[in-house]
C-alpha cells in the first residue's frame, strides 16, 4: 500500500517538473531518464541474474546511430525498403531488431563459459564498436553525424527538451513497471534462480542458459532503446558517449543504485548523473586543471560503498525508512485459492520407475561406482547407506543427470535418460533435495518452493511482463502454499527462506521436490540437523507420500530413522554394492557389519 | 609486402606480443590467487612509463606523494583496526614501522638526487621503488577487507579501481604524453635484416621475468604456497598459508610485472596516462586465450596477439583495434564449445 502511494507521488512530480522546473533541470532529468533506462537493465544483468556487462554504452550507440543513418538517410535502404527510410519509429524497429541479433549472438558466445567471459567479451564488444563508429566515414567518423530529424508523436515533432521529457519518462517507466513484473513471476523467479547456483535451478527444470539470455537480451534492447531517444534528444551523434567509459559509468549507476533493485537504477542514475555535473565545476576549480577529475571520487566511492553497503544506496534508503517507520507487522493472507494445478499421470504402485544398470563413474583412477545396480518401484521407499566415502552422493548425481556415468545405463520408468542432463529428468518427473540446502536465502519460503513447480507453468517472459499469467501464477502459488502446508511450515510462508533454521530449511527443500509433482522423490540426507520431533513429522510425510505411490530414494547416516520408515535397504562401500535387503536382513548381514565397525576377527 | 618487412612487423608484433606475454601472465596470477581481474594491470604500465620518463627529464614526480598518501592510508586502517580491538587487526610491529619510514626515505631520494643524471639503472631502480609497493597497498586498502566478496564484486572494484587511478594518473603526470630515451639504441645487422637493439632487449627482459616466475613457482617455498592458495584456497589456508600474504604477494608480483612492462615500452612508443588500459587489454586477450587459467597458453596467445596487431597496422591500420578485439570472439567460440562446464558457486 505504502508502495503504492509512493509510486502514485512520484509519478504525480515526474508529470509537473517540466512546469515548474527551470529548462537546466528539465535536460539534467532527461539524461537521468536516458540513463536509468540503462541502468535498469544492468539491474536486471547484474544484481538480479549475477552476469555483468561493459558493453551498454555500445548497444545504446547502435540504437543511436541506427537511427541518426536512417533518419537522415547516409546509408542508403534499397528500393523497395524506401519507404523505412526517416521515419524515427521504423528506425527504432530496426535498431532493436539490430541490437537482439548483436545480443543472441554474444550471448551464446559468452553465457554457457563462466562467469568472467561476458564481461571481458562485453569489453571487446564496446571497443570494437566505438572504433568502428569512429572509422567509418559514411557515418561521419569522430566528427559525427547532424540533422537528425525530431520523432513525430501523434503528428507532432518533439523538438523541445520539455517535449522529449515526457517520452523519455514514459519509456523509463513502463521498462521499469515491466521489469518489476517480470521478476516477480514465474519467469523472474526461474531467473533470480541463477544466483541460487546452476545446479539447483536445472534440478529444478529451469533452462539456466536461456534464461541468462534473456536478461543479456532484455538489458541490450533497454539500452538500444536509450540510445535512440538520445539520438533524437542531441538531433546528433558522435561516438564520444558510447565508448567504454559510459559503460562503465551505466554500471557504476546500477551497482550504486543499489544493484537488484529496479528503483534503485534509477535513483543510482540520479545520484550519478548530478554528482557528475557538481564534480565537473568543483574539481577543476579546486585542482586549478581541468580533466575528468571526478572519476577518481566516484572510483574510491564506489569502492568504500561496496566494501560497506553491497546493496547500494537503495538499500540503504529503505532500511533507513524501515527503522523511522517501520511497516505494520501484517502478514499477508496466504495465496488465494486456485484451480489446482493437472497432475501427471502416476505410475501404479509396484511398476518400476527407477533402474540403475551397470553404471560406473571413474574419476581418473578412481571408481567412484562400480557397476551399481538398483531398482525402485512405485510406492517404495529404498535407503542408499554406506559409510562416508562410499560413493552415495555420485550414484545420486548418475541418477539425477548432474553427472554423465562413464559407462551403464539409468532408466527412467523404461525411458534411457543416461546423460541427459538434470533438465530433461526433472521434466520426467524427478524431484529432488540437496546434500548442501541450496536456497535462495533472501526469497521467501513460498516463493522458493514456487521454484520447484517452475515446469507446472508454461508462460513466456512477454506474458509475465505484462501480467498476462496471474491466473497461471495465482495456481502455482497455490500449489506452492499446499506444499508448504504440507510439510509444516505454514507459519512461515513469507519469511525468508535464509532465516530459518537449518531443519526447517532442509524440510524446505523437500516442500520445493513436492511442488513439482514428482513420482520420484531423491532425497540426500533428509533427517540431517532435524530435531526429533522434526524428524517423526519427516517419517509420516514419507509414509503417506509413499501412501499415495510416490518412489522414494534416500541417502541417510540416521540408522534409527532409516530402519523404522523404509521398505529395503542398499548398502555401498567403496563405489560397490555390499548388500541389498530388508532392513532386519541388512543389519545381520556380515560384510555390512564389517563395512561399518571394522573387521571382526 | 617483401621480407624486410614482414620482419619488420614481426619484429614489432614480437616485442609487444613479449609485453603483453607478461601482462597476461600476471592476471592470471593474480586472477588464480585472488579471483580478482585485475583491470588496473594497465595503470602499473603507464604509471611504470611515465614515471622514469619524469625521473629522465628531471622531474620530481608527484606520484611520490602518492605512495606516501598510501603508505599514511593503510598504516591509519591498521591503527584504527588497533584502537577498536578488531580481530582483524594487525599486530604493530617492525613492518609498522617499516610502511611509516619507507616513504620518507623515498621522498628524501626523489627530492636529494640529481633525478636527470642518475645511470640509468638507477632510474629504472627508483622507479621499481616508487611504484611496486603500490600493488600491496593497494590490495591492502581496496581489496583485503572484501577478499570474501563473490568475483562479481571483486570486479566491480576492479573497474572502480582502474577508473580511479586513470584519474589520478592524469592528475599526477597530466594531460601529456611522454617517451623515454632507450637502454641501448643500437641497430643490429642480421644479413638483410635490421633488429633495434631495444626490442632484443625488451624480449631478453620478459624472457628473464618469465623464467625467474618459473623457478620462483616451481623451486621456492614462497611460490609453492602461491600456487596452493592459487588451487585450493581454503586448504592452502588451513596449512597456515595467510590469504593477505598471497594476496599481497601476487599484488606485488603483477605491480613489478606492470612497471617493468612500462619501463620497457616507454622508450618504443608514447604513453598517456590513460594508454595502460587499451596495453593491458591486449593481456587480457591472451590470458582470455589461456582460458585464465593455462600460464603457457595465456603467454602464446600474448603472442599471438602482439603479432596480428602488427601485422593488421600495417594492411588496415583504421582497424588495427577492432581486429585485435573481434579476435576474443572465435577464441571465445572455440573456448565455448569445447569446454562442458558446470559451474556453481564458489
Amino acid at each position: 500500500m505504502r508502495t503504492r502511494i509512493a509510486f502514485a507521488v512520484f509519478v504525480a512530480l515526474l508529470l509537473v517538473a517540466p512546469a515548474v522546473l527551470p529548462p537546466f533541470y528539465v535536460t539534467l532529468l532527461n539524461y537521468i531518464g536516458l540513463y536509468g533506462l540503462v541502468a535498469l537493465g544492468l539491474v536486471l544483468l547484474t544484481g538480479v541474474g549475477g552476469l555483468t556487462s561493459f558493453g551498454q554504452a555500445a548497444f545504446v550507440g547502435l540504437g543511436a546511430y541506427t537511427t541518426a543513418a536512417l533518419s537522415t538517410g547516409v546509408i542508403e535502404v534499397p528500393g523497395m525498403f524506401m519507404w523505412a527510410q526517416h521515419s524515427p519509429w521504423i528506425a527504432l524497429a530496426a535498431g532493436l531488431l539490430l541490437t537482439l541479433a548483436v545480443a543472441l549472438v554474444l550471448g551464446a558466445l559468452t553465457l554457457r563459459l563462466s562467469g568472467h567471459y561476458l564481461p571481458l567479451g562485453t569489453i571487446a564488444w564496446g571497443i570494437s564498436l566505438y572504433f568502428f563508429f569512429g572509422t567509418f566515414d559514411r557515418l561521419g567518423g569522430q566528427t559525427g553525424l547532424a540533422g537528425i530529424p525530431p520523432i513525430s508523436l501523434l503528428g507532432v515533432p518533439l523538438q523541445r527538451a520539455d517535449q522529449m521529457y515526457y517520452l523519455i519518462w514514459a519509456f523509463v517507466l513502463v521498462a521499469a513497471l515491466t521489469t518489476q513484473n517480470l521478476l516477480d513471476s514465474r519467469q523472474g523467479r526461474a531467473i533470480r534462480a541463477l544466483r541460487g547456483g546452476v545446479v539447483m535451478a536445472e534440478a529444478m527444470g529451469v533452462d539456466t542458459a536461456r534464461s541468462r539470455m534473456v536478461i543479456f537480451v532484455i538489458a541490450a534492447l533497454q539500452a538500444c532503446a536509450s540510445g535512440w531517444l538520445y539520438a533524437h534528444l542531441q538531433r546528433f551523434v558522435n561516438p564520444s558517449p558510447f565508448g567504454l567509459q559510459y559503460g562503465i559509468d551505466y554500471l557504476f549507476m546500477a551497482v550504486v543504485g543499489g544493484a537488484g533493485q529496479v528503483w534503485g537504477a534509477l535513483l543510482g542514475a540520479g545520484v550519478i548523473t548530478v554528482a557528475k555535473q557538481w564534480l565537473q565545476d568543483l574539481l577543476p576549480a579546486l585542482l586549478g586543471r581541468t580533466g575528468n577529475f571526478e572519476m577518481i571520487v566516484f572510483g574510491a566511492l564506489l569502492i568504500l560503498l561496496l566494501q560497506r553497503s553491497r546493496s547500494g544506496l537503495w538499500g540503504l534508503v529503505t532500511r533507513v525508512i524501515a527503522r523511522v517507520a517501520p511497516p505494520a507487522k501484517k502478514t499477508p493472507p496466504p495465496p488465494t485459492a486456485a484451480a489446482p494445478l493437472p497432475r501427471r499421470a502416476r505410475p501404479p504402485r509396484g511398476e518400476v520407475v527407477l533402474e540403475a544398470r551397470a553404471v560406473t563413474r571413474r574419476f581418473g583412477g578412481l571408481v567412484a561406482n562400480d557397476a551399481m545396480n538398483l531398482t525402485l518401484h512405485a510406492g517404495e521407499i529404498l535407503a542408499l547407506i554406506g559409510p562416508n566415502g562410499a560413493g552415495k552422493s555420485t550414484m545420486f548425481n548418475q541418477l539425477s543427470g548432474v553427472d554423465t556415468p562413464t559407462s551403464g545405463e539409468v532408466l527412467f520408468r523404461g525411458q534411457p535418460v543416461t546423460g541427459q542432463g538434470s533438465r530433461a529428468i526433472a521434466r520426467l518427473g524427478l524431484s529432488r533435495s540437496f546434500q548442501h540446502v541450496r536456497l535462495l536465502p533472501q526469497m521467501s519460503v513460498l516463493e522458493n518452493v514456487a521454484i520447484g513447480a517452475h515446469l507446472r507453468g508454461r508462460r513466456g517472459v512477454l506474458a509475465s511482463a505484462w501480467r498476462l499469467d496471474r491466473y497461471e501464477e495465482a495456481r502455482l502459488l497455490a500449489e506452492a502454499a499446499h506444499q508448504v502446508d504440507r510439510v509444516g511450515l505454514k507459519n512461515h510462508l513469507y519469511d525468508e527462506a535464509g532465516a530459518l533454521a537449518l531443519g526447517q530449511q532442509r524440510t524446505l527443500e523437500i516442500a520445493r521436490a513436492l511442488a513439482g509433482d514428482p513420482c520420484l522423490l531423491l532425497l540426500d540426507e533428509p533427517a540431517a540437523g532435524l530435531r526429533h520431533r522434526e524428524k517423526e513429522a519427516l517419517g509420516e510425510l514419507l509414509r503417506k507420500l509413499r501412501g499415495e505411490g510416490m518412489a522414494i530414494l534416500l541417502v541417510e547416516h540416521d540408522m534409527d530413522f532409516v530402519m523404522g520408515l523404509v521398505d529395503r535397504v542398499v548398502v555401498m562401500d567403496f563405489g560397490q554394492k555390499i548388500a541389498e535387503g530388508l532392513p532386519d536382513e541388512v543389519q545381520q548381514n556380515p560384510a555390512v557389519l564389517e563395512a561399518y565397525l571394522g573387521g571382526v576377527e | 609486402m617483401n621480407f624486410q618487412i614482414a620482419a619488420l612487423l614481426a619484429q614489432d608484433g614480437l616485442t609487444n606480443g613479449a609485453i603483453y606475454a607478461l601482462l597476461a601472465l600476471s592476471i592470471v596470477l593474480v586472477f588464480t590467487v585472488t579471483r580478482v581481474l585485475l583491470i588496473p594491470q594497465g595503470e602499473f604500465v603507464a604509471y611504470g612509463a611515465l614515471t622514469m620518463a619524469a625521473i629522465q627529464a628531471g622531474q620530481r614526480s608527484a606520484v611520490v606523494w602518492l605512495l606516501v598518501g598510501l603508505f599514511v592510508a593503510s598504516a591509519a586502517i591498521d591503527v584504527v583496526l588497533n584502537l577498536r580491538r578488531s580481530e582483524r587487526a594487525p599486530q604493530l610491529r617492525w613492518l609498522f614501522a617499516g610502511k611509516l619510514v619507507y616513504p620518507v626515505v623515498l621522498l628524501a631520494l626523489v627530492y636529494g638526487l640529481p633525478l636527470a643524471t642518475l645511470p640509468m639503472l638507477a632510474q629504472i631502480a627508483l622507479t621499481l621503488a616508487l611504484l611496486v609497493p603500490l600493488g600491496p597497498l593497494l590490495y591492502r586498502i581496496v581489496y583485503q577487507p572484501i577478499a570474501d566478496a563473490s568475483a562479481l564484486v571483486l570486479l566491480i572494484v576492479s573497474i572502480a579501481l582502474h577508473v580511479s587511478m586513470v584519474g589520478i594518473g592524469l592528475l599526477v603526470f597530466g594531460p601529456g604524453g611522454a617517451s623515454t630515451t632507450p637502454l641501448v639504441d643500437v641497430m643490429l645487422e642480421f644479413g638483410a635484416v635490421r633488429i633495434k637493439a631495444q626490442s632484443l632487449c625488451v624480449v631478453l627482459v620478459a624472457l628473464l621475468l618469465i623464467a625467474a616466475l618459473y623457478v620462483m613457482f616451481g623451486r621456492t617455498l614462497y611460490g609453492k604456497a602461491l600456487r596452493a592458495a592459487a588451487m585450493n584456497r581454503m586448504g592452502a589456508r588451513l596449512m597456515g598459508i595467510s590469504p593477505v600474504f598471497a594476496g599481497k604477494a601476487t599484488f606485488f608480483l603483477a605491480a613489478l610485472i606492470g612497471v617493468m612492462s612500462g619501463v620497457l615500452i616507454a622508450p618504443m612508443t608514447t604513453i598517456y596516462y590513460d594508454s595502460g588500459f587499451l596495453i593491458s587489454l591486449k593481456g587480457f586477450v591472451g590470458s582470455i586465450i589461456g582460458g585464465l587459467v593455462s600460464y603457457p597458453l595465456a603467454a602464446g596467445g600474448a603472442l599471438l596477439v602482439g603479432l596480428i596487431e602488427a601485422f593488421s597496422a600495417f594492411w588496415a591500420s583504421t582497424y588495427k583495434e577492432i581486429i585485435v578485439f573481434t579476435l576474443i570472439i572465435p577464441v571465445l567460440l572455440w573456448r565455448s564449445l569445447t569446454s562442458r562446464h558446470v559451474e556453481d558457486e564458489e
